[in-house]
């Protein structure tokens, strides 16, 4: 069964938090449809927090088509975010991690790398590719 | 009050004008608000703020000098069964009969309670593995802050008000309190109040907010709504915003300014050499906690309408 995680420090709303993990998860391919997701109440016992925080992410889920809730039964993985499948996945981390290590060889620091992505994304977003 | 009001369902408590006089110091003081069936309220504020002036008045351990306090549309009244039976009460010290089993507690509960639910009592104390033979005095901290938990879930009243139920314990025990508090919720249509000086223990489990200090309340409202309406102001210090409307605290260093300020339901204008960021939970409680009683929103008021 999945399992949400509360990270305090971050500033995000919890609610929030808990959207982004199952954003994330089905991303890495730890989610996949027809996965049935923790009870709202088994959530706020666990992370101890307001039943209706839970409530709130899983109809943040419903509403981008992600999960729906089946009466009595719970709320299940109804959509993927993921359109590249595990071969070509796996292969654009390999090179991206190649990548990320060039570019710390070449002494860019964390927030450089950061910037150069941001900067030809924005380039690319011009030309109508990414 | 108009007939739309009337027809509404009676909040979970409505408190008007009430207060509380211990000698000539006035323990709590003009004290107005209002909590919806199903909310969970955090009450917070300093050592003697007022916070368990005001949960005795609720629960019927203190009449008021004046005003009232409804609960379900019902006045308080102190010792009054009816108004005993109404609210659970988790104490800050949990105080249960030491030489007194589990089950003696238990059976205690049932004869005081006349909609006691002893399979609830019972399934509760299985679940954290609490024996009901174990003598109270022979169970941990955490265990005996779940017992009294239990004591007051078993009442089957609609409303729990919790005076600072983790105070005394460990953080692994908390976290198990605050996880099984949550679960009640869930399960049931519950309101809760729950005081406590520690603020983050209440950020992850409230959705309402009461600030209270020096006998009155600050602030009050759901707490969405209270971080939407409003912002934290930094920029170069200068003398021109000190009579700005709806400021709540400033804080100055030398060469810049800091503000949590009140706004409307748009997103403010904001001089170019200032920056406007949103207020987290803990930045909006001690705002209102060190702006001194200047620092007050009123209750009841809409907090678009509010300019001072």
């Amino acid at each position: 069964m999945f399992r949400f995680r509360l990270d305090a420090s971050t500033g995000v709303p919890p609610y929030l938090q808990l959207v982004q993990q199952v954003r994330q998860s089905l991303l890495l391919g730890y989610l996949r449809e027809g996965d049935r997701l923790p009870t709202v109440k088994d959530v706020s016992a666990e992370l101890a927090i307001n039943p209706n925080t839970v409530v709130k992410a899983y109809r943040q889920l419903e509403h981008e088509g992600l999960a729906a809730g089946r009466p009595g039964q719970g709320t299940f993985i109804t959509g993927t975010l993921s359109a590249a499948g595990p071969g070509p996945y796996r292969a654009l981390r390999l090179a991206l991690e190649r990548w990320l290590r060039d570019a710390r060889d070449a002494g860019l620091s964390e927030e450089a790398v950061t910037a150069l992505i941001s900067v030809v994304r924005q380039d690319l977003r011009k030309e109508g590719v990414a | 009050m108009t007939s739309m009001a009337r027809a509404a369902p009676a909040p979970a408590l409505r408190a008007e004008r009430l207060g509380k006089r211990y000698g000539k110091a006035w323990g709590l003081r003009d004290c107005t608000l209002t909590i919806p069936a199903g909310a969970v309220a955090g009450l917070v504020g300093p050592n003697g703020a007022g916070k368990s002036t005001l949960l005795q008045l609720v629960i019927g351990l203190l009449d008021p000098t004046e005003g009232r306090v409804r609960v379900f549309g019902e006045t308080s009244r102190a010792h009054r069964a009816a108004t005993l039976r109404r609210v659970g009460y988790v104490a800050q010290d949990h105080p249960l009969y030491r030489d007194f089993s589990v089950a003696d507690m238990f059976r205690l509960g049932r004869r005081m309670n006349p909609a006691w639910d002893q399979p609830l009592a019972e399934r509760r104390a299985a679940a954290l593995d609490i024996p009901l033979k174990r003598k109270v005095k022979a169970l941990s901290g955490g265990q005996q802050a779940q017992v009294a938990l239990t004591m007051a879930l078993a009442k089957r009243a609609p409303l729990l008000v919790l005076d600072e139920p983790v105070a005394s314990l460990d953080p692994v025990a908390r976290l198990d309190f605050m996880g099984a508090l949550m679960a009640a919720v869930a399960d049931n249509s519950l309101t809760l109040i729950i005081s406590s000086h520690v603020v983050t223990e209440l950020e992850r489990v409230c959705d309402w907010l009461i600030v209270l200090a020096g006998g009155t309340v600050r602030a009050a409202g759901p707490v969405d709504e209270l971080l939407a309406r409003h912002r934290l102001l930094t920029g170069p210090r200068t003398a021109s915003h000190s009579g700005l409307p709806g400021v709540v605290h400033r804080a100055d260093s030398d060469r810049h300014s800091s503000l949590v300020i009140r706004v409307g339901p748009r997103e403010p204008a904001v001089h170019p050499a200032w920056q406007a960021q949103p207020v987290g939970f803990e930045q909006l409680v001690l705002a209102y906690l060190r702006g001194g009683s200047g620092a007050r929103l009123e209750p009841d008021t809409r907090i678009e309408a509010v300019t001072r």
